[in-house]
């Protein structure tokens, strides 16, 4: 049973194997740089643009708009991640239109790799924010007896994180696999496109959570106010 | 009843009753999340950006109960750990 893209291996060289989830991620990864690179290459800021750089611009205005919206009062530091989380998922997940392509983010080694990148990513993002101190003191809000329930919840959102995608994607690709074999021709096809929408959402909702997590840690706290000493007269 | 039925049986069982009850709880709380994001937003609809991001962010995080026990149903039909051990056995008799 094809359960993920890491069980077919082309080449194998003791224990490094290369299998078919190293093979799309890198396509990808190849196929977004170099097209990006190609559509800025020649920028222009008047009205007489390519559509492609249109097309790049609401991408990145409409990224930068979400991750203001989550709390992050300056999204130009953090969309280089959060937009790199964002098109990578989607890209993966709308290339599944393509013949004899498995989306590498059906496997768990991908979905696990993005969310450790997201758990290093927070206590970073956090720490050039606020400084070590304050970072390491916001574990003990709002007691210190919440210390270990603090860092269980890290753990247990990074988790939270790996499971929720690889089993959106990988479901999507298991349940077309298995209708092929009741009723082909339609319900595979409607089947796809629902893959498709859950593909898109769990791409947003992974950045989200994302951004979501990084605006906790990266949030200024406020000193606390002294009393008023008196009323003036 | 010898270990190999045993394992099949139980496997089965369970593969299907997992998805069965762990579908329910989500569901019913993904129904009142909608209603009260609707509520929401027929009270306020120029907050309707924020009302619905949050809505599929609540969203997602309920679902993620029922992938989990997908993913339980989905290992114990397909890579079970249980069953290709007791089929080495009995192809090692």
């Amino acid at each position: 049973m094809h359960i993920s893209p890491d069980q077919t291996i082309f080449w194998q060289y003791g224990f490094f194997k290369f299998n078919a989830t190293i093979l799309f991620t890198w396509a990808l990864m190849i196929v977004l740089a170099s097209g990006a690179r190609l559509v800025t290459r020649k920028l222009s800021t008047g009205l007489d643009r390519s559509r492609w750089q249109n097309l790049l611009e609401i991408l990145v205005t409409g990224i930068e708009k979400q991750i203001e919206e989550v709390g992050l009062s300056e999204p130009r530091e953090y969309i280089g991640f959060l937009g790199t989380l964002f098109v990578f998922v989607a890209a993966a997940s709308i290339c599944t239109v393509i013949p004899g392509y498995d989306p590498p983010t059906a496997s768990l080694s991908t979905t696990a790799a993005l969310a450790l990148s997201v758990f290093v990513a927070v206590p970073f993002f956090g720490i050039q924010k606020q400084g070590v101190l304050n970072y390491l003191k916001s574990y003990g809000t709002p007691t210190p007896m919440m210390l270990p329930f603090n860092i269980i919840s890290e753990l247990s959102r990074t988790l939270a994180l790996t499971i929720r995608l690889f089993g959106n994607m990988m479901s999507g690709a298991m349940i077309v696999g298995i209708l092929l074999t009741i009723t082909p021709f339609i319900f595979p096809v409607v089947m796809t496109l629902l893959g498709q929408l859950t593909g898109m959402v769990q791409a947003y909702i992974f950045s989200i959570l994302a951004a979501v997590y990084i605006a906790a840690a990266t949030r200024v706290r406020k000193p606390k106010a002294e009393p008023m000493q008196g009323v003036a007269a | 009843m010898d270990n190999m039925t045993i394992v099949a049986v139980a496997s089965i069982v369970i593969a299907g009753i997992t998805t069965g009850f762990g579908a329910i709880g989500p569901a019913l709380a993904q129904g009142r999340a909608v209603a009260a994001a609707l509520t929401a937003l027929a009270q306020q609809p120029d907050a309707s950006s924020t009302i619905t991001r949050t809505l599929f962010v609540g969203l997602a995080m309920i679902e993620s109960m029922v992938i989990y026990c997908l993913l339980i149903s989905l290992i114990l039909i397909f890579v079970n750990p249980f069953w290709n051990h007791v089929i080495a056995q009995t192809a090692g008799k």
